[in-house]
């Protein structure tokens, strides 16, 4: 990346964060809330590639926790996953699809769920698996969904396409 | 997709030499870093973890959190401040969507909270009339020679045939058959019925029972009974003609005692008020009518006198 698309996705990421820290989190509709951080992450994976989703994601998640004054390192864990994954879903087999935001957006919103309340499970922390996985799971991915093209339009329009992002032909797994 | 595949063709005997890709190099090298960088943030977001849980509240971990969330303060309370127009415009949104559930939410609120108030009220009724019982079994109107035993009203029979209460004392508490039963505010009636937990209790306003009275101001005697064809009218039955009552005055037990007999009422404990006097040329007595300083229709608790003396 260029150090000036650097700079704006840094800036986007951290405006997401601090508003989904602000702003989104606080707005529950039915249980659930929209992770707008979680969509500029994937998008900037999906754009940028995976090694910049897998920075931003973490980055993003540094700032969510430490504004949060949650366990640090715990959002930045799942971000980082997220971004990464976004962007090797972009660079392998997103080709041919029509729709690979929406897509990974729908994912990475589960897995995303599934994986933070294993690692609050694993932290000894109090979680109950309902309210995560069905109460709030299905109004957050509708919402995730109904942003999901904007903010990839938004993403796509400060940060810009990898120029010359040929997806490549290997799948591997990382997790 | 591209095979990294050269276009020479191939023939027998003769080497055919690869050229080395320079995109597959690149491309290896490309997802070697890629490893590399999402393996280290990942332990990077790992070790954090590790560090943030173990260390806790009070550890080094936290003085960086610390610092780094002082220095974000001002973008989040910039956040909070700009995006509060916004949060209040939802709410409101949100408010008119969920205004139906939230009105039948706050209705069976509402509903509870009356139910309440009425148990409330009537624990502070009951409170009251408690306190009131003990007061009269401490204070000068209680007679002598007998002790209280305060008791619930647990049932109400049938007021179609009959009269009374159940209370919740009995033969262990002492309580016989025929002793008197007060509240503060007068004469309840008589035990008729014992069993080791519980009593019956005919009440003054039962067909069956009389009790001898007298006027407190006058001293004219009379035998308090039910009025018949009322609910809960007394009369003062048997006062001669020339015996002074007026309305207004106050009955109270005569508690009579004569040749090694008594009343079974000790002397004094209200009755109740003269509301109506009159006399025909025909009936040998006055007809007196009382109103009951009892309500027998709130009876909650009741004081059963016990005598003293259990040879009575």
């Amino acid at each position: 990346m260029s150090a000036g698309a650097t700079l704006r996705a840094a800036g986007i990421v951290f405006a997401a964060a601090v508003l989904q820290a602000g702003l989104f989190s606080s707005i529950v509709v039915r249980g659930g809330a929209a992770d707008v951080l979680l969509l500029v992450v994937i998008s900037i994976g999906l754009l940028r590639g995976s090694v910049p989703g897998a920075v931003f994601g973490f980055a993003g998640g540094i700032v969510v926790d430490l504004l949060t004054l949650d366990t640090l390192g715990l959002t930045s864990l799942i971000l980082t996953l997220a971004g990464f994954w976004a962007g090797r879903y972009a660079e392998t087999t997103a080709r041919g699809r029509r729709l690979p935001v929406l897509l990974a957006v729908g994912v990475m919103t589960v897995l995303a769920s599934v994986f933070g309340l294993a690692l609050h499970y694993m932290l000894g922390e109090e979680v109950v698996a309902k309210q995560a996985l069905v109460t709030a799971l299905v109004p957050t991915l509708v919402l995730n969904l109904v942003f999901a093209l904007p903010v990839h339009a938004l993403v796509r329009a400060v940060v810009g396409e990898r120029p010359g992002f040929e997806p490549s032909g290997e799948v591997e797994l990382v997790v | 997709m591209p095979r990294n595949r050269s276009a020479r063709p191939a023939a027998l005997g003769v080497s055919v030499r690869r050229v080395p890709s320079t995109q597959h190099t690149s491309r290896g090298a490309s997802a070697l870093r890629r490893r590399l960088v999402v393996g280290a943030l990942v332990v990077l977001a790992l070790v954090l973890i590790s560090l943030s849980f173990r260390s806790g509240a009070d550890g080094s971990l936290s003085g960086v959190q610390s610092a780094g969330a002082t220095v974000l303060r001002p973008f989040a309370v910039g956040v909070e401040r700009v995006s509060q127009p916004f949060r209040d415009a939802y709410n409101w949104a949100d408010s008119l969507f969920t205004a139906r559930s939230d009105a039948e939410q706050l209705r069976a609120q509402v509903e509870d909270l009356r139910q309440r108030a009425i148990q409330n009220e009537f624990a502070i009724q009951e409170n009251a009339y408690l306190r009131r019982l003990l007061g009269y079994r401490d204070g000068p109107r209680f007679p002598r020679d007998f002790r209280a035993e305060a008791a619930e009203v647990i049932a109400r029979p049938d007021g179609a045939f009959t009269q009374a209460v159940v209370i919740a004392v009995g033969s262990d508490h002492g309580v016989r058959v025929n002793d008197p039963v007060v509240t503060p505010d007068g004469l309840v009636g008589l035990v008729t019925h014992v069993t080791p937990g519980t009593a019956r209790v005919q009440l003054l306003t039962d067909q069956q029972l009389a009790v001898p009275a007298i006027d407190l101001r006058t001293q004219a005697p009379g035998i308090v009974r039910h009025a018949r064809g009322t609910r809960e009218t007394l009369v003062l039955d048997r006062v001669r003609k020339q015996e002074i009552v007026r309305v207004g005055d106050e009955l109270v037990t005569a508690g009579w005692r004569a040749s090694g007999f008594s009343s079974l009422y000790p002397k004094g404990i209200p009755i109740g008020e003269v509301t109506s006097v009159g006399q025909t040329d025909t009936d040998l007595y006055q007809q007196v009518q009382v109103t009951p300083y009892v309500d027998f229709g709130r009876l909650d608790a009741v004081i059963v006198l016990v005598p003293l003396d259990s040879s009575r």
